[in-house]
């Protein structure tokens, strides 16, 4: 019986225990309670997308009323396989955070982390599960603010600067999307999502629609950080706290991008030919800009949490590169490489965490010769960075792979050339952070420490042999991914 | 053990023995018994397949699906079988080799260099057995990665400028062209299985065919072909054993192999001719077997002279692939095995003539066959190997070599191929000449007297598993002459289209 509740015990649970970490004056009873939630996250995910592949999507009417009145969550196979990304990287950086937030966040407000924390994820899992566009917006405006405010925690202080710019670029893109949303409204009078795609056509060639596209496309842009509106994120990830920044860049902005994709394919399908929402030659420009723009930029970051952030914004284009393509492969590849990016870049963060719970932030001169002192964390970067790259029997590869293949299909010989050829950027990023780890003698000032603790080496670790066995056996990620494709381009699967 | 298991096991032994390794990183004997008793098990293993595959046995392991249509898995053929064999047992011979180099230069980070030769074997022999393209590209890159840090294990600022280059040139060309291509076949072909008669006849038209073939040629950088081939000179910074593997062992020969293998299982040897889609590989292998032995011939440093001697000499076994009849392929894969033994031979010599009298210059290389007799001797027979002059084995590869291009009718390789020998007899000749017959200057000796020996003019050999290891591969590069029709029965069924 309690099955059938999944869909709301998903969102709900970390929303009712937030506020119970918050009255918890205890942080290692706040950890706890966090530790207990997050833990049981997956497992209701994967419940969830066991039964999506089983059975279909699955409807779930909040309090038994009926859709359009009243909310509905819509589970099928694309926001199913993000459940079990983002439960799953949050249940691993849990026993993570207690060491790490310890050396990074003053005693007393640590409870206050684990109630924002709780906050997002639940933001986090409703934006996933909700059939609502406006209860998306309810979603969406939770996360971002407990995200906020979790970046604001980190002990630099520029991490309020940077808390800030975020704030500003949030909000506005959260208010373009519900204004976007509004405008629907306003041309449909529904807010359900299955129910505006078939409203909408009739009014098609409407101006408020067109608007209100561009609107919702805008407003979800800002928030995953598309190139050029990706300037709050570098920022963001590097001043956060190490788990924020891990838990952050494995699944907000990926959330965003299934977003995206829920509104472009499911909302706007019948309304619209894909060619006039995306725009393909705009969007597939912008995707290029942003992998070419960031990952050079990457390549002259000093600092490692930064260099990492740029990284994102260069994956963020590979994953919205996929969408562009604009086929079921393409629309594919995007799906895969949003799991994908969020293991690998999940398991990269809380690598360099690691580094950073010695004190000071993680610059080249700091990462210098560690590759002796913490050979397992270092190994850790090494492999997690080999998929970044795409080397076979990583994730990263059999990103690359569908991405190529989808360019390929389509016939485009310059995009598939393309995505090859930027894979060498990412290899001097990568190499520079082994190059000083392993071969450039340690900063004689800097404290001598080993590892750092086993419970937070033990889920970097977990996350980094995620990346190798999705590798090699894709038949969770790759075959869900294509089923979520079918599905947003309303094929049979 | 049935000969799946065994092909199982040849990867799994190397693999083992990098875990084991570390585990004796305080007892330098037990940590060396590790590598050696692994090297002799694999090479073991290796040779038990023999026999099977002489007999037309193609023993294939099971398949593990990785993404659909793309699947890991091993398989059996003669030129893997040759190639393995080789790298195999030379494994046995540079470990020893190894022993007495790094215990005689007292390298830092022994463990490491074991482990990550070990890593190597392994991703060399899965190199060997794979069944597809994506097993194949999937082991070429682990060899990559893991001959990055023996090419940076000096630390220096040149040995990491050089691992720069080494890992830039070799990950970027194989994601950037050798990725292209195979997922092309992949595309156009639905499968990457390597088999006999290749499968993009059909598939692609011939100028297609043309472009593939450049993407895999350029793309397998490993093979060095020009301009591809800065990375090999540039990593000679590294510790001479690690020459040798990159050189006879693994890396490179990986590379010919990969190309050979490619112009077999997946063009197929008729197709390509009938197309002519490789002429152009034939005139750019051959600029590169000519230039690069021009440019060894200006080097006074042996370990570069022999590193552009390489390069030559990969491009004798690209050119037999793009010539692509029976004949090129089987002088080809010869040339692997007789190349391979003949430079190691050459890289042993100039290691051990470093760790006995600290020389790296030609010039300074005077009257040194007096204080060096056995290794002096090895280098002349590993240099008549390389240049293809009997009674070295080369000499049959560059027959086969030789006579395919004229069957093909290009004299101008034929030229080509002659001009080169010339000049591998004009670089590698004086230097023999200049060891026996020259007498040793006396400033040198006494640079030779601050060695622990302090002999001023007698015998003064590098420690005695460096002298085994050389004398071992130098009889090989003899055997390999008289026993040449061994190595052209394995592969000779290469050519057979079932």
């Amino acid at each position: 019986v309690i099955a059938e509740h999944f869909p709301a015990l998903q969102v709900v649970v970390p929303l009712l225990a937030a506020p119970l970490c918050a009255v918890l004056r205890n942080r290692r009873l706040a950890w706890l309670v966090a530790l207990v939630v997050s833990f049981a996250m997956p497992f209701i995910a994967g419940a969830l997308l066991v039964r999506v592949l089983a059975r279909g999507p699955i409807a779930y009417w909040l309090g038994s009323w009926e859709p359009p009145w009243g909310i509905e969550y819509r589970i099928d196979a694309a926001n199913a396989l993000l459940l079990v990304l983002v439960s799953g990287i949050a249940a691993v950086i849990m026993p993570y955070a207690r060491d790490s937030l310890d050396r990074e966040i003053p005693h007393r407000r640590q409870p206050w982390y684990y109630a924002l924390y709780l906050l997002c994820l639940a933001g986090l899992l409703g934006m996933a599960v909700t059939g609502d566009a406006f209860n998306v917006f309810v979603f969406l405006e939770i996360a971002s603010i407990s995200s906020y405010l979790l970046i604001a925690l980190g002990r630099d202080r520029r991490a309020l600067m940077a808390s800030y710019q975020y704030l500003v670029i949030g909000t506005i893109g959260a208010t373009f999307f519900v204004i976007g949303v509004g405008f629907l409204y306003l041309m449909t009078g529904t807010l359900n999502i299955a129910d505006l795609a078939e409203r909408l056509p009739q009014a098609a060639n409407q101006r408020p629609v067109i608007v209100g596209l561009a609107f919702i496309a805008v407003g979800l842009c800002l928030k995953l950080a598309l190139f050029p509106l990706h300037y709050w994120l570098p920022n963001a990830y590097a001043y956060a706290p190490s788990v924020a920044t891990a838990f952050l860049a494995a699944t907000a902005t990926k959330v965003a991008i299934y977003l995206l994709l829920r509104f472009f394919f499911t909302v706007f399908a019948k309304t619209f030919p894909f060619e006039e929402i995306i725009v393909p030659a705009i969007w597939l420009a912008l995707s290029a800009a942003a992998i070419v723009y960031a990952s050079l930029a990457a390549i002259y970051q000093d600092n490692v949490k930064r260099m990492l952030a740029y990284s994102s914004v260069a994956q963020i284009g590979y994953i919205t590169l996929g969408i562009g393509i604009g086929t079921e492969a393409g629309l594919s590849a995007a799906i895969v490489h949003i799991f994908n990016h969020g293991v690998m870049k999940g398991a990269l963060f809380l690598l360099v965490g690691g580094i950073a719970y010695y004190g000071g932030s993680v610059t080249m001169k700091r990462i210098a010769g560690q590759g002796k002192r913490m050979p397992l964390t270092l190994a850790g970067i090494v492999l997690a960075g080999a998929s970044m790259v795409g080397i076979p029997g990583t994730v990263g590869f059999v990103s690359k792979w569908y991405l190529v293949v989808a360019s390929l299909e389509r016939g485009w010989w310059w995009l598939a050339a393309f995505v090859v050829a930027t894979s060498v950027l990412a290899i001097v990023y990568m190499g520079r952070i082994v190059e000083a780890a392993f071969f450039r003698p340690a900063d004689a000032a800097a404290e001598k420490h080993g590892e750092m603790p086993l419970a937070m080496l033990v889920p970097a670790l977990l996350l980094v042999v995620a990346c190798l066995y999705f590798g090699l056996d894709t038949d969770l990620t790759a075959d869900v991914a294509r089923l979520a494709a079918r599905g947003l381009l309303g094929k049979a699967p | 053990m049935s000969p799946a298991t065994t092909v199982l096991a040849a990867i799994a032994i190397p693999a083992l023995a990098a875990l084991l390794i570390p585990l004796a990183h305080r007892q330098p004997n037990v940590r060396e018994g590790i590598t050696l008793a692994a090297a002799v098990a694999m090479f073991v293993a290796v040779a038990s397949l023999a026999p099977g595959v002489l007999g037309g046995a193609r023993p294939a392991t099971g398949a593990w699906s990785v993404l659909p249509g793309v699947e890991l898995r091993l398989a059996l053929e003669p030129l893997g079988m040759l190639f393995a064999l080789v790298a195999s047992f030379l494994w046995i011979v540079n470990s020893l080799y190894s022993i007495g180099y790094m215990r005689g230069n007292n390298e830092p980070r022994q463990t490491s260099y074991y482990v990550c030769f070990a890593v190597a074997l392994a991703a060399t022999m899965g190199i060997a057995f794979s069944a597809n393209l994506f097993t194949l590209f999937l082991f070429y890159e682990l060899l990559t990665l893991s001959t990055y840090p023996l090419v940076v294990h000096k630390q220096t600022a040149e040995a990491i400028r050089a691992g720069r280059l080494y890992l830039l040139m070799l990950i970027g060309s194989s994601i950037v062209l050798f990725l292209t291509a195979i997922i092309w076949v992949y595309v156009r072909s639905g499968s990457g299985d390597f088999r006999p008669g290749g499968i993009v006849q059909g598939a692609f038209s011939a100028g297609e065919t043309g472009v593939l073939l450049a993407l895999f040629a350029f793309g397998v950088a490993k093979a060095a072909l020009m301009p591809l081939h800065r990375w090999l000179p540039a990593a000679m910074v590294a510790p001479t054993p690690v020459s040798a593997l990159l050189h006879a062992v693994a890396v490179v020969k990986a590379g010919v192999f990969v190309i050979l293998k490619i112009v077999v299982y997946v063009f197929g040897i008729d197709f390509l001719a009938s197309t002519g889609a490789s002429i152009w590989l034939m005139y750019v292998a051959a600029a590169t077997l000519v230039l690069a032995s021009v440019i060894a011939l200006l080097k006074d440093n042996l370990k570069a002279r022999l590193a552009y001697s390489t390069v030559s000499q990969l491009a004798y076994v690209v050119l037999a692939g793009a010539l692509a009849s029976k004949s090129s392929v089987i002088g080809g894969g010869m040339h692997i095995a007789m190349h391979a033994f003949g430079k190691i031979t050459l890289f042993f010599c100039a290691g051990a003539i470093y760790t006995a009298l600290h020389k790296t210059e030609i010039s300074e290389m005077r009257g040194i066959g007096r204080a060096m007799p056995v290794t002096m001797f090895c280098f002349f027979i590993g240099a008549l190997s390389v240049c293809g002059v009997p009674p070295g084995g080369g000499t049959w590869s560059k027959l086969y070599l030789t006579m395919s291009a004229a069957d093909a009718d290009r004299f101008i390789l034929v030229a080509a191929l002659m001009l080169s020998t010339l000049l591998n007899i004009a670089y590698f000749m004086p230097i023999v000449a200049r060891a026996w017959f020259v007498p040793m200057p006396r400033a040198v000796s006494v640079g030779a007297a601050a060695a622990p020996h302090g002999e001023h003019d007698g015998i003064k050999e590098a420690p005695w598993p460096c002298l085994v290891a050389l004398s071992i591969t130098a009889a090989g590069c003899l055997a390999l002459f008289v026993f040449a029709d061994r190595i052209h029965a394995l592969i000779e069924p290469l050519t057979h289209l079932r």
